[in-house]
């Protein structure tokens, strides 16, 4: 796993054969929340690869740099979810001053990927899974994509559903939750590229 | 409402059933759907966000007059991550086959939107006791959920439950229903189930009167 090939196998797979949202089942809150139209599931996708990246690699230093050298891994689970808490809050305060128009755009979806679990599922998976810097940033990067295909493909199907005719108790939750499953299946077609 | 609130048996039934966190709030979904697979592994999730809730709970409840209103977010995620911690190096010590099963989503149960829902909605506001058997209402709620989605899938998908063969040698397993697909499509008729049972007795009970 050495090399463009790793990097570039890293990349195929936290997008499609180990999708985020449909494989490794992580981030369901906001894909199911945030997926009734497909200009919103841009927007949260956009803003979730942003902080994805960015959280992937800080926890990353922050694990090397501070909880490694002195021994206090077991802090680990609180010391990533207050990087991503303070680095949502940043990420809020610097687009708002230099970017207003996405600010805007992504609106009350920003405070919400603190708790979308995908980032820190993917901050701690990094570290077990014993990555490098680059691999790091690719798989933070690659898993962010994953979660904003998943969620823009998924808000089009719902689009399209509110015109279909659905039995009363299987309304809206019921019938987004069997239809991500089967989306989930199609991607189960991906197994076995990488 | 609030006077319903404040007997005990009413704030543990309410967890139960009124508000199910998975079945009627439809908050943590993550684990639902991910650690679903076998029986067990569900009463272990279950066991493990109680006592993250409860303690969580209590001492958001304890500190409700001393934490600003401004950051209390943030105070609660310190309480419940540090709750997080002491289950997964005790989980670790113990219990390390469960801990291997529900593997990241262990520490994960930090950003469990059940627990800082409860945080938010019910501890700020209300004494240790409520607290204390809203965290334990809500908690086995959650615990029973997990379990009813787990046995639906480890039955169809395993042809086992707790691990104990049901149909004996012949039995095709449907392997999807251990797969994630399996997870969202049990998860989607199961709450589809629920909410055609509650409106057939809401119509019963307007039939009555």
């Amino acid at each position: 796993m050495e090399g463009f090939t790793g990097i570039l196998l890293i990349l195929l797979s936290s997008i499609l054969v180990n999708n985020f949202v449909l494989s490794r089942i992580l981030g369901i809150c906001p894909f199911i929340g945030v997926s009734k139209r497909v200009e919103t599931a841009v927007g949260m996708g956009l803003a979730v690869t942003f902080v994805m990246a960015l959280a992937s690699v800080i926890c990353w230093i922050v694990q090397k740099a501070i909880l490694d050298p002195l021994d206090i891994g077991y802090m680990q689970t609180i010391a990533f979810i207050l990087v991503i808490a303070a680095l949502v809050q940043l990420v809020e305060m610097a687009l708002q001053k230099m970017v207003p128009s996405l600010y805007q755009a992504l609106g009350i979806y920003l405070p919400l990927i603190t708790t979308n679990c995908a980032v820190l599922g993917v901050a701690i998976l990094n570290i077990d899974e014993g990555y490098n810097l680059i691999q790091t940033l690719v798989n933070g990067i690659g898993g962010a994509l994953g979660f904003m295909l998943a969620i823009v493909l998924f808000a089009g199907i719902r689009e399209r559903m509110e015109f279909a005719k659905i039995p009363e108790p299987l309304k809206d939750f019921p019938i987004a939750l069997i239809s991500s499953g089967l989306m989930s299946l199609a991607f189960l077609g991906f197994q076995g590229i990488v | 409402m609030n006077k319903k609130k404040t007997r005990p048996l009413a704030i543990l039934k309410n967890g139960l059933l009124d508000e199910n966190p998975t079945f009627r709030l439809l908050l943590g979904m993550c684990p639902t759907l991910a650690i679903t697979t076998a029986a067990i592994n569900g009463i272990g999730m279950g066991l493990a966000a109680t006592f993250v809730l409860v303690g969580s709970n209590v001492f958001v409840s304890l500190l409700r007059n001393f934490i600003p209103p401004k950051v209390r977010i943030p105070a609660f995620v310190v309480i419940i991550a540090a709750f997080v911690t002491i289950v997964q190096l005790v989980l670790k010590a113990f219990v390390p086959a469960l801990d291997k099963a529900l593997g990241l989503y262990i520490p994960l149960i930090v950003v469990n939107c059940i627990i800082i829902a409860r945080a938010e909605a019910f501890a700020y506001k209300n004494t240790v006791g409520a607290s204390f058997l809203d965290g334990i209402g809500i908690g086995i709620g959650f615990t029973i959920a997990l379990i009813l989605m787990a046995s639906v899938r480890e039955i169809l998908g395993n042809g086992t439950i707790f691990g104990a063969s049901l149909f004996g040698e012949n039995f095709a397993p449907a392997l999807g229903m251990v797969s994630p697909a399996g997870g969202f499509i049990t998860l989607g008729l199961l709450i589809g189930l629920i909410n055609k049972i509650v409106s057939v007795r809401q119509q019963k009970k307007k039939g009555a009167h």
